[in-house]
């Protein structure tokens, strides 16, 4: 097992090394005017400033002087400083990476175990009522455009019913804790600030309900179709024929062998929540990866665009690793070489 | 009875055929739309300020916008936008993708992984990010909106591809051309590129739902097709503001919803029937 995650770690360099080439090249080949989106025009027309911007962010340098520098710095763990800012990208990063690690979790935590239950009934009770509602559930998740039903869920529970909060992270006047992870969940109830807590749940409710949808339609779909396949399995049916409860044929003898698909589809959507919140998080004005990388690209800083997608492809990278080991816990006899 | 519970029942070729009926129809609705948008009594930029924010009624069926443009005639002419960007770049890129997986199945070797890891790579990225960086530097735009995609759109069908010409290439006939003394590219096109094709459309089926989400959604960002253009995605943007005139951004929507459902319908009934292992596990 060691030697198995050793090599994958080893075998993921190159992807992260072409995710790094390829935000490079974009970032720097496209016919997009660096000074002029970030002096602005007056100052464009300065040559000592210009070329003093120039010299600054190294962009006098030949293409791939540019990024050896790029990939010595990031070798030392040094992503660049912004070029909006002027701060260190891995500082802005630790700013807006825990809002969005929030919400993919809680979505995705969500997801799988409403999706799995949903999955489950659906298998068993085939061809039922319950059946044809967790389909119906499953087609609207997965065909919802989610800026449409971020926006209808503000429509209907904030401005008409007045349920939740309105978009923002904290209430105005909350103080936010002080950080320890970034995480306002975590961090307020690690230390103690309950009604701090509350609020912040409150502001989550929402934006999670909506990645949670589109969510459940996956897993749904993918625990019902798994499950069909297995009930049919011989050894369900020695399980039934050995007089074992139904509730545990169906939980400790089906769901465990149908679980390999599901966890597949959980770890890809935890994947692509990371780089996937933009919308959500721009119509509930939250602050995290997704607003970030969108305001970002709006300035051209190609410093940050680059660490966001690199620290997307970290994440991409960490959570299939974690997806194969899940596997060998689910499932003992899988074994890697 | 027995035979009609076999064609109607719960799994039964009929019901699934229906499904492809249903899909076919709901988005037939919406590209018939499109075409006659021009024969709508009102003009997509016909503005009348003081019929603005009316709610749905008789003379408009999904209200007017703030600046009395009639909502209804907006999203007819959307569909011209959303549906054509979403056709034009699944079907460029599936054929790309087919192209590379294609070459990487029958070729092997160092082809092989040299073309699947790039696939990879493109894969890992966070598209939606890389999409940004490159209509921010082209300007925003329905054609740049449609490159940035196309991007990163191609990689499932390269993978696809490549598992199916894996397959096909062992098949008899394959190896008949190959003893024939046929060239690869002619044993490319005409042996193996027919007998994928099929897998390869029912992905492009489903695939056109995503496609029609995600070209709205760049243009609800503004990264696509911008104001006073009635693309869905920017007309839902538009509306996002005034919750209190629900219908400006909810019609758009709607939409988009009932595309994506209707691609989804025809996709998985295809599939289901053309595979009965899988009937009804979808």
């Amino acid at each position: 097992m060691a030697v198995f995650l050793f090599r994958r770690i080893l075998v993921s360099i190159p992807t992260l090394i072409g995710i790094s080439l390829i935000t490079f090249l974009v970032s720097h080949l496209l016919p997009a005017d660096l000074v002029l989106v970030n002096l602005g025009d007056r100052a464009t027309r300065n040559p000592e400033l210009v070329s003093a911007f120039r010299a600054r962010w190294g962009l006098d340098q030949p293409l791939l002087v540019q990024y050896l520098v790029y990939v010595e710095n990031l070798a030392r763990g040094n992503l660049g400083t912004s070029i909006a800012t002027n701060r260190p990208v891995l500082t802005e990063l630790a700013l807006s990476l825990p809002m969005t690690i929030e919400l993919a979790t809680l979505a995705t935590l969500i997801a799988l175990v409403l999706g799995i239950a949903l999955g489950v009934v659906a298998a068993v009770r085939r061809d039922t009522l319950v059946d044809a509602a967790a389909r119906a559930v499953s087609l609207v998740g997965v065909a919802v455009p989610t800026f449409w039903f971020a926006i209808l869920l503000v429509t209907l529970v904030y401005f008409r019913l007045g349920w939740a909060p309105p978009p923002g992270r904290l209430t105005a006047g909350v103080v936010p804790p002080a950080p320890i992870t970034g995480m306002y969940l975590v961090d307020s109830a690690l230390r103690g600030q309950w009604t701090v807590w509350r609020d912040t749940l409150a502001h989550l409710m929402l934006p999670v309900l909506v990645l949670a949808t589109v969510g459940v339609g996956y897993v749904t779909r993918i625990t019902r179709a798994s499950m069909l396949e297995v009930l049919h399995q011989d050894y369900v049916r020695t399980a039934r024929a050995k007089g074992v409860a139904p509730f545990a044929v169906v939980i400790r003898h089906a769901l465990r062998n149908a679980l390999i698909p599901v966890i597949t589809v959980g770890g890809t959507l935890y994947a692509q929540l990371m780089s996937g919140t933009v919308m959500t998080e721009t119509i509930f004005s939250l602050p995290g990866l997704g607003r970030y990388a969108f305001s970002s690209a709006a300035s051209l800083d190609f410093p940050a665009v680059m660490g966001v997608a690199l620290i997307v492809g970290i994440l991409y990278v960490a959570i299939n690793l974690i997806v194969d080991i899940l596997y060998v816990w689910i499932n003992p006899r899988i074994q890697y070489e | 009875m027995f035979r009609w519970a076999r064609a109607w029942g719960p799994n039964g070729r009929t019901r699934r055929r229906l499904g492809v009926v249903t899909g076919v129809i709901v988005v037939g609705i919406w590209v018939l739309g499109a075409v006659a948008a021009p024969f709508a009594p009102y003009g997509a930029d016909e503005q009348r300020l003081l019929e603005a924010f009316q709610p749905p009624s008789v003379r408009h069926p999904f209200g007017t916008d703030d600046l009395g443009r009639d909502v209804l005639t907006r999203v007819l002419f959307g569909g011209r936008y959303t549906l054509s960007l979403a056709l034009v770049v699944v079907l460029l890129t599936g054929l790309f993708g087919m192209t590379i997986g294609v070459i990487a199945g029958y070729f092997g070797g160092w082809v092989d992984e040299v073309l699947m890891r790039a696939t990879e790579v493109v894969m890992a990225f966070p598209a939606i990010i890389l999409a940004m960086a490159i209509v921010v530097a082209l300007g925003p735009g329905l054609i740049n909106a449609g490159l940035a995609m196309a991007l990163v759109w191609w990689p499932p069908y390269a993978r696809l591809a490549r598992g199916e010409t894996l397959v096909v290439r062992r098949l008899e006939y394959v190896e008949a051309a190959v003893a024939l003394g046929q060239r690869p590219w002619g044993i490319l096109w005409h042996a193996i590129t027919p007998n994928i094709l099929s897998t390869l459309i029912v992905l492009a089926t489903i695939d056109l739902g995503a496609a029609v989400v995600t070209a709205a959604g760049l243009s609800f960002l503004g990264l696509g097709a911008t104001p006073p253009t009635p693309e869905w995605g920017a007309m839902v943007s538009a509306g996002r503001e005034i919750l209190a005139q629900w219908w400006v951004a909810s019609f758009p929507g709607l939409a988009i919803f009932m595309t994506v459902l209707g691609f989804n319908f025809i996709g998985d009934g295809i599939r289901d029937l053309r595979d009965p292992h899988r009937r009804g596990q979808g």
